[in-house]
C-alpha cells in the first residue's frame, strides 16, 4: 500500500506521481476543515515548527504559518533581512544551531539554489524549501497542480507559462509537476528571459505570445521582477507590455474554459491587464486559499506521523 | 655522499627515453645513469640507496599554477604548507600566482615569497608576478625589475586584464624580458554572476550560468594578440571544446600560443554540481561530457602542453556556505599525478607524454630548471609508484585546506620520494605509514 515516505520535501523533483496525489487529496481533506467555523484542529500539538526567511515574502510566510497554527503546531517564524554569512557564520554552523533547538521541522526560503538541501543534510528536523533562490519553489507548484485540478483533471492538460522563466524558481518547480502528472507545457516570454537548453526540461519553447496561448487550457503568468532590468534581460516595462503583457485581445485565443493563474505579487499593467487580472478566467485568489490547505496537508504528512485518525 | 637510485625505470620525457637505469647522485647533481647491476659501490663509502625497483622515476614534476595564498590569507595556505603538499604529490616546483594580499606586483613581494621558499626549505617556488598594479588592468607592473627579483611569468590570474590595449603592451613589453604571459581567459562581462558552467544542469538547478563563450572569447582575443606582436602567450586552465579547436588552429599557423588544463577538466563534468557541492565550483567551471572529451583529445595530440592543478585552497568559511557565495576553486597538488595517470592507462596519452606535461613542458614554457634527467643537472626527482592503490582521505592532505571533490576517491599511482637538488624532500612511507 502507498505510503508518503519523506523526511524533506526540497523540490518537485524528489516526488513520485503517487506522492503528488497524495499531497494533494491530503489538502482535500484540510481544505474542507479551513471552511468551518472552528477552523483548528489538534492534529500538531505539542509540535514545534520554524519559519526561517532570508528573503522578503508575505504570502508564503503568512500562508505556513496559518497552516501550522490551523493544525496546533508551536511555530516562530523568523525574517533575516541576510544570510547568515554576513555576520560571518557559514551556513553549515546555522544549520547546527537550529539542530540544538531540536526542531520537528524547518521552513526555509533563501536566496541560494540549493540551501534547504544543503541544510537538510545536517539537521535532523524536516526542512521545506519555501523556495531556494531560481531553483524550486515546490509548495508553490504543488497549489498550483492543486488548483488546476480542481477544476478538472491534469493529464492531458495544455499549459503556458509566460514571463521570467529562467529566473523563475515558480517556472521550474511548476514544469517538473506539469510534466510529472502528465501535462503538455509551453513556455513563452522574451528569449532572454528563457533558460538555455529550455528544452532539456520537457517543454516547448514558443517566443510569439499569441501563438503560445492557442488552444491552452491553463495560463501562467510569473511575476516580472524589475530590478532584472539592469540585467539587460529587457529594455523596460513599456516595451515588455506592449509585446509580452497578457491582454482581453490575446486572451481570445486560449480555450474557452481556460483558466489564469498567477503567483503573484502581479504588477498590474506589466504582465496582465487589469481586466483579465480580475475577469472570469483567473484564479488567483483560490490560489492563496488553496495554498494554506497544501502547507496543512504538507506539514501532516511529513511530521504529523502519517496516521489518519486525528484528521476530525 | 653519494645517493644511489636503484632499480627503478626512468622516464624521460625530453629524449622520450624510458629505461631501466640506476642513477648515482652527488652534490646535488645527477652524476650517473648507469644499466643496473653496473654499479658497484666501493667498500667504506657513505652512499644511501633509494629503493626504486618497480616504481619509475621521472624528472620532478612541476606545476605551473598554484595559489600558496601567503602573503595575506594564511589561513587557508602558506608556502610552507603549500609546498609540503606539492613534495607529496611528487612535485618539486611550483610556480605561484600574484593574486595574493597584497597582490605581487613588486620586488618586495616577490623577494617576500622566495623567502619564505627558502625558510620551508623543500621544493623550488617560483613566483609569478602581476600584468598591472594591483591587478586592476590599468598599467603595467616594473616586468624587469620584478623578473630580476626571481619572478618567471607575468599574469593577471583570477582578475583578467580586460583592456586589450594593455594586454597587447604587457605581451609586447613581456616579449622583450622572455617573461610568458599566462593568461586566465575569461569575459568578465559574459561570466557576469554565474557560478557554474550554463548548460543543462545549471538550468535545472536554477544557478547562473557561465557560458563557454566567456572563455573562449578571451582565449581568441589572445591568440590574435600573440598573432599580433609574435611574443608567446600561455593559456591558463583550458575548460571547453571550443578554446582546445582555437589553440589548436592557431598552433597550426604558427602562433606562438601554449595551453595548460587542470586535472578536473578531464575527470569531472558539471553533473558534480548536483548535490550543490561548492568543492565542484571553481573558474572555469566544470564544463560538459563533450568538453572533457575535447580536454583528453588537446591532451593526446599536443594541442594542451601542461597539466597544472590551478590548487586554490579555501577554509570552511568560503566553501560550507550557499553555493551561489562560495569561492571559486579547489585543491589539487596531492591528486593531480594520480588523475593524470588514469590517463595513461585510459590510452589517452602514453607516459613519457604525460610526464613531459607534468615536468618538461612547463619547465621550457617558463624557462626554469628540471624536466630532464640528465648526467650533470641538478637532481631534481620523482619516484613514482604505478600500481599503488588507495582512497583519498580528506585527513591525508598535507594543504592546509580540504576542498577537493576527489575525497573518497580510490586512485592508483603515487608520489613515494620526491627529491630536490638531491635531497629527499617527501617520502611517502615515513609520513603515511600503513597507508
Amino acid at each position: 500500500m502507498y505510503r508518503f515516505r519523506h523526511q524533506d520535501l526540497l523540490g518537485i523533483d524528489q516526488l513520485s506521481v503517487s506522492d503528488i496525489h497524495s499531497i494533494l487529496d491530503t489538502a482535500d481533506v484540510f481544505r474542507e476543515i479551513v471552511t468551518r467555523d472552528i477552523k483548528k484542529v489538534p492534529t500538531l500539538r505539542g509540535k514545534s515548527i520554524v519559519n526561517f526567511f532570508f528573503e522578503p515574502s508575505t504570502r508564503t510566510k503568512a500562508s505556513f504559518e496559518m497552516a501550522a497554527k490551523r493544525l496546533s503546531a508551536d511555530m516562530l517564524s523568523f525574517s533575516v533581512s541576510d544570510s547568515s554569512m554576513v555576520k560571518g557564520e557559514t551556513l553549515i554552523d546555522t544549520a547546527r544551531n537550529l539542530q540544538a533547538m531540536n526542531l520537528d521541522l524547518i521552513v526555509i526560503r533563501h536566496p541560494s539554489s540549493g540551501v534547504p538541501h544543503l541544510l537538510a543534510k545536517y539537521v535532523e528536523a524536516g526542512v521545506i524549501n519555501a523556495g531556494d533562490g531560481m531553483h524550486e519553489h515546490p509548495t508553490q507548484a504543488l497549489l498550483d497542480l492543486y488548483t488546476i485540478k480542481k477544476k478538472g483533471r491534469i493529464k492531458g492538460l495544455r499549459v503556458v507559462i509566460i514571463g521570467d522563466i529562467a529566473h523563475s524558481r515558480v517556472a521550474r518547480s511548476n514544469i517538473i509537476g506539469l510534466r510529472k502528472m502528465g501535462a503538455e507545457v509551453t513556455v513563452s516570454g522574451p528569449p532572454t528571459m528563457i533558460p538555455v537548453h529550455a528544452e532539456s526540461l520537457g517543454v516547448k519553447v514558443v517566443f510569439d505570445l499569441a501563438k503560445a496561448l492557442k488552444s491552452k487550457d491553463v495560463v501562467m503568468l510569473l511575476r516580472i521582477q524589475f530590478e532584472r532590468q539592469s540585467e539587460m534581460l529587457f529594455p523596460g516595462t513599456r516595451e515588455y507590455s506592449t509585446f509580452f503583457g497578457l491582454n482581453e485581445d490575446l486572451m481570445k485565443g486560449v480555450k474557452k474554459e481556460a483558466i489564469i493563474m498567477h503567483p503573484g505579487p502581479i504588477n498590474r499593467g506589466v504582465e496582465i491587464t487589469n481586466k483579465v487580472a480580475d475577469g472570469p478566467y483567473s484564479v488567483i485568489l483560490d490560489q492563496v486559499t488553496n495554498g494554506v490547505a497544501i502547507r496543512m496537508a504538507l506539514l501532516y504528512l511529513l511530521i504529523g506521523g502519517g496516521k489518519d485518525d486525528h484528521l476530525d | 655522499m653519494i645517493t644511489w637510485i636503484k632499480g627503478g625505470r626512468i622516464v624521460d620525457p625530453r629524449r622520450g627515453r624510458e629505461k631501466d637505469l640506476d642513477i648515482l647522485i652527488n652534490k646535488g647533481k645527477i652524476e650517473s645513469l648507469l644499466p643496473p647491476g653496473a654499479f658497484h659501490p666501493p667498500r667504506d663509502s657513505e652512499i644511501r640507496q633509494v629503493d626504486a625497483s618497480g616504481m619509475v622515476v621521472t624528472p620532478g614534476l612541476i606545476d605551473m599554477h598554484v595559489h600558496f595564498r601567503e602573503p595575506g590569507e594564511e589561513y587557508k595556505e602558506t608556502i610552507a604548507t603549500g609546498s609540503k603538499a606539492a613534495a607529496a604529490g611528487g612535485f618539486t616546483a611550483v610556480a605561484c600566482m600574484p593574486n595574493t594580499n597584497p597582490i605581487n606586483d613588486s620586488r618586495s613581494v616577490t623577494e617576500f615569497i622566495l623567502e619564505r621558499a627558502r625558510k620551508a626549505n623543500r621544493i623550488r617556488v617560483y613566483p609569478v608576478a602581476a600584468i598591472s598594479k594591483g591587478m586592476r588592468s590599468e598599467s603595467l607592473t616594473e616586468f624587469g625589475d620584478l623578473k630580476q627579483a626571481g619572478a618567471v611569468a607575468v599574469s593577471d590570474d583570477g582578475r583578467p586584464v580586460t583592456n586589450s590595449e594593455l594586454m597587447r603592451r604587457a605581451i609586447e613589453y613581456a616579449g622583450f624580458f622572455g617573461l610568458p604571459v599566462i593568461s586566465h581567459c575569461q569575459d568578465l562581462d559574459l561570466s557576469n554572476r554565474g557560478v557554474m558552467h550554463e548548460g543543462v544542469i545549471s538550468t535545472k538547478l536554477g544557478l547562473i550560468g557561465i557560458p563557454a563563450a566567456s572563455e573562449e572569447v578571451m582565449v581568441v582575443r589572445e591568440i590574435l594578440l600573440a598573432k599580433l606582436t609574435g611574443c608567446p602567450v600561455h593559456i591558463a586552465h583550458v575548460s571547453t571544446e571550443g578554446s582546445v579547436a582555437f589553440i589548436r588552429q592557431a598552433k597550426e599557423q604558427g602562433i606562438p600560443v601554449t595551453a595548460e588544463t587542470a586535472p578536473h577538466y578531464f575527470s569531472l563534468d558539471h553533473r558534480s554540481v548536483m548535490e550543490f557541492d561548492t568543492n565542484a565550483k571553481m573558474y572555469p567551471p566544470l564544463r560538459e561530457p563533450r568538453d572533457v572529451e575535447a580536454i583528453k583529445r588537446g591532451l593526446s595530440e599536443g594541442v594542451i602542453d601542461v597539466i597544472a592543478t590551478d590548487h586554490a585552497p579555501h577554509s570552511p568559511l568560503e566553501k560550507d556556505v550557499e553555493f551561489d557565495r562560495a569561492a571559486f576553486g579547489i585543491i589539487g597538488l596531492e591528486t593531480s599525478l594520480p588523475l593524470t595517470l588514469q590517463l595513461v592507462r585510459d590510452g589517452v596519452m602514453d607516459l613519457p607524454s604525460a610526464i613531459a606535461k607534468l615536468s618538461h613542458n612547463p619547465a621550457t614554457i617558463l624557462s626554469v630548471k628540471g624536466g630532464t634527467i640528465e648526467e650533470g643537472k641538478e637532481a631534481d626527482l620523482t619516484v613514482i609508484d604505478l600500481n599503488k592503490e588507495y582512497v583519498v582521505h580528506e585527513e591525508d592532505f598535507n594543504s592546509k585546506s580540504h576542498n577537493s571533490p576527489f575525497i573518497g576517491w580510490s586512485m592508483k599511482g603515487k608520489a613515494m620520494f620526491t627529491m630536490v637538488g638531491g635531497r629527499i624532500v617527501w617520502n611517502s612511507d615515513e609520513h603515511n605509514p600503513g597507508r
